[in-house]
């Protein structure tokens, strides 16, 4: 049976050893040095200014978020439908179609592929499905080379990290970084960090890894149900490249990356890669149908709490999502903070979204890991709500009890003075006093993280209530 | 079969109520001139765009550039285009054609909006023609020009005949490290379109 878990796998937290801490101790982990928080920032950030130019130039930009946004609830609602076409059209083709009730079942299924056929030596495309299910570990335990070859994620896989970004996996890693790892992986020159040089390298190492692979494993961007097409999406081409060498294909993929006609793709892929990277669409977008002339695909249809989510309003929009990561390059605290501060597979707002849904109190940190600022909801392309969701969580999480007690107290305080104009006034007299006798360095500590890096205001010489009294509400 | 009937049933049980399928009104784009929109959408996804009258052209186009003067391997799947050494329709096992130079693919159809240029399965003998070369050429018709993707899938028909195929836009490219835009990832380090007509 499956967990109610979904697509957002605890992983390590990146270097970290040991059980996740929660964001803000994480995050503070990754913002103690100041110069890389910044630099990743601004990293980020020129993403999300190539994605706004991107969405500049279509003037149907928002009408497209609309179909898309309608194109996805639809395909939601018909979910069962729209798989079952899915499976009978791709079958018709020569795929054939698994089905996986949890991440366990997944890593099996696909295991056995690989071991009924001897394989050993697998070449993977980016797929946060298997990244979710813990795909990697699992093969490698059972003697099988899994090589990640995006290279961001073979960078992360070097250094035994899972990716920081959904789409940019080594977004936290400075190119000095990688060219000493290259120099120790690969044997590219001491000291050398020029991004094209490094590239080369990769491309000779991973290109002798394609041509030796037995099986290539890809994840899929959409599945058609009108053809029984699988699509993928890569700038690199080693999705196709994985897989048009050797004779297996398998395309591992969460159930809600259905959409019901090859033309809904239309509106999908003019959305994907501009919300992504700011590109017009990616170098490559592949659509498998059927296996290769005397070869054979495999696509297996991944639930893992996929169906149980279905059932939970709001949360269940969050199945819209595509992928891209622009709520990510968006976020304020994600630029900030780094995605290994959420503990997720997918981290940022819908990583926050999804990582309390793997049950009660599971990732309680996340949705509080957000200014509601709301950006994030702008810029996605199948506009999910993702604030207003973050926010429903937190009245989730704190009526469940899995708010720090600091937290709940505060609130409990905070609700309790509000709730009486007399404490509220008194409440306000006092505050006053305090800010203008007590020193500003015991101010600054008892108001918590606010203070931390911030001066606390002057007080003013009256409230608001006084000042009408005194003047009788005139001006 | 258990695992399949389960997720159904439950996909079933738990389906919200949703909207009809929306359609896709008012999102298609309009180009003044399609074919100067092309042009400069090849230009941005890192391409070169070939402007020329017939194929004869192309091939001669083709012969003059370095990414074939330069080629000992060379495939082509449009007869006349390019000086081929290699036939890729005989090959059987695709990793033989791991050392091609040059390919020169056929394109069916071309989008304005995105400089892609679709290419089919049908017509192409491996898929790894298309990214396994050092260069890729690719040959596309200016009456296949579309404006933008829907119009694209529109065209295509994919339900009423459904094959395998792909959008090609520009050559192999990756930014993964720090951002740095760096042509020539895994597949081919440039991409050359020649528009006929």
């Amino acid at each position: 049976m499956s967990p109610p878990t979904v697509a957002a796998g605890a992983h390590p937290g990146g270097q970290q050893a040991g059980p996740f801490p929660g964001h803000p101790v994480a995050a503070a982990r990754f913002t103690a040095d100041v110069d890389r928080a910044h630099w990743h920032d601004q990293a980020l950030w020129f993403v999300r200014v190539k994605r706004d130019r991107a969405a500049a130039q279509l003037p149907a930009w928002e009408r497209l978020r609309e179909l898309a946004e309608g194109l996805k609830a639809h395909a939601l609602a018909n979910l069962a439908g729209y798989l079952e076409a899915f499976e009978k059209n791709a079958t018709a083709h020569g795929a054939v179609v698994h089905w996986a009730r949890d991440a366990q079942e997944h890593n099996r299924i696909v295991h056995e592929l690989l071991a009924a056929r001897g394989v050993t030596r697998l070449v993977k495309s980016k797929s946060m499905l298997t990244e979710e299910c813990g795909l990697n570990p699992y093969l490698e335990a059972r003697g099988v080379e899994v090589v990640d070859t995006d290279l961001g994620e073979r960078i992360v896989q070097f250094r035994h990290e899972p990716p920081s970004h959904i789409v940019l996996p080594a977004i936290h890693i400075k190119k000095e970084e990688i060219g000493e790892l290259f120099h120790q992986e690969l044997g590219t020159e001491k000291g050398a960090s020029d991004p094209k040089y490094l590239t080369e390298a990769a491309r000779g190492h991973l290109r002798e890894k394609f041509l030796a692979a037995q099986a290539g494993l890809t994840g899929v961007n959409f599945a058609v149900a009108d053809t029984g097409a699988v699509v993928v999406c890569t700038n690199e081409g080693n999705a196709d490249m994985g897989t048009a060498l050797p004779p297996l294909h398998i395309a591992c993929m969460g159930l809600e990356k259905i959409v019901p006609r090859a033309e809904d793709l239309g509106v999908f892929l003019r959305l994907l890669a501009r919300s992504a990277t700011g590109q017009a669409v990616t170098t490559y977008t592949t659509h498998f149908l059927g296996p290769k002339p005397g070869g054979e695909l495999h696509v297996v249809l991944v639930d893992n709490g996929r169906s149980a989510l279905l059932a939970r309003d709001p949360f269940r929009r969050a199945l819209a999502c595509i992928r891209c990561g622009a709520c990510m390059n968006t976020c304020p605290v994600f630029r900030r903070s780094g995605g290994y501060s959420y503990g997720t597979t997918v981290p940022g707002p819908i990583g926050s979204v999804l990582g309390p849904t793997q049950g009660p109190g599971a990732h309680a940190s996340l949705p509080f890991a957000s200014t509601l600022c709301g950006s994030c909801a702008d810029v996605c392309p199948v506009r999910i709500d993702l604030h207003h969701q973050l926010l429903a969580w937190r009245r989730v999480l704190v009526e469940g009890g899995y708010a720090p007690t600091g937290k709940t107290l505060a609130l409990r305080l905070t609700a309790w003075v509000f709730a009486s104009p007399w404490r509220f006034a008194l409440a306000g007299r006092l505050m006053r006093a305090a800010l203008r006798l007590l020193p500003a360095g015991l101010m600054r500590r008892l108001a918590g993280a606010w203070g931390r890096q911030r001066d606390l205001p002057a007080p003013p010489p009256e409230s608001f209530r006084d000042l009408y009294r005194r003047t009788n509400g005139r001006p | 079969m258990a695992a399949r009937d389960e997720i159904l049933a439950a996909l079933r049980r738990n389906a919200p109520s949703g909207p009809p399928h929306p359609g896709y009104a008012g999102v298609a784009a309009a180009f003044p001139d399609l074919l100067a929109q092309f042009a400069l959408s090849v230009a941005a996804v890192g391409g070169t765009l070939v402007r020329v009258p017939d194929l004869a052209a192309a091939d001669a186009a083709l012969r003059a550039l370095p990414i074939h003067a330069q080629a000992r391997r060379v495939a082509s799947l449009v007869p006349g285009v390019g000086a081929v050494t290699v036939d890729a329709t005989a090959v059987t096992d695709p990793h033989a054609l791991a050392d091609l130079d040059l390919v020169v693919l056929r394109a069916a159809l071309a989008v304005a909006e995105n400089g892609a240029c679709w290419i089919e399965g049908p017509g192409l003998p491996h898929h790894a023609l298309v990214v396994i070369p050092e260069h890729v050429a690719v040959v596309v018709d200016a009456a296949a020009v579309v404006p933008d993707l829907q119009a694209a899938y529109a065209a295509l028909d994919l339900p009423g005949r459904p094959r395998w195929g792909l959008f090609l836009a520009g050559p192999s490219k990756t930014a993964d490290i720090e951002q740095s835009l760096v042509i020539g990832a895994h597949g081919a380090r440039s991409a050359t379109v020649f528009l006929v007509g």
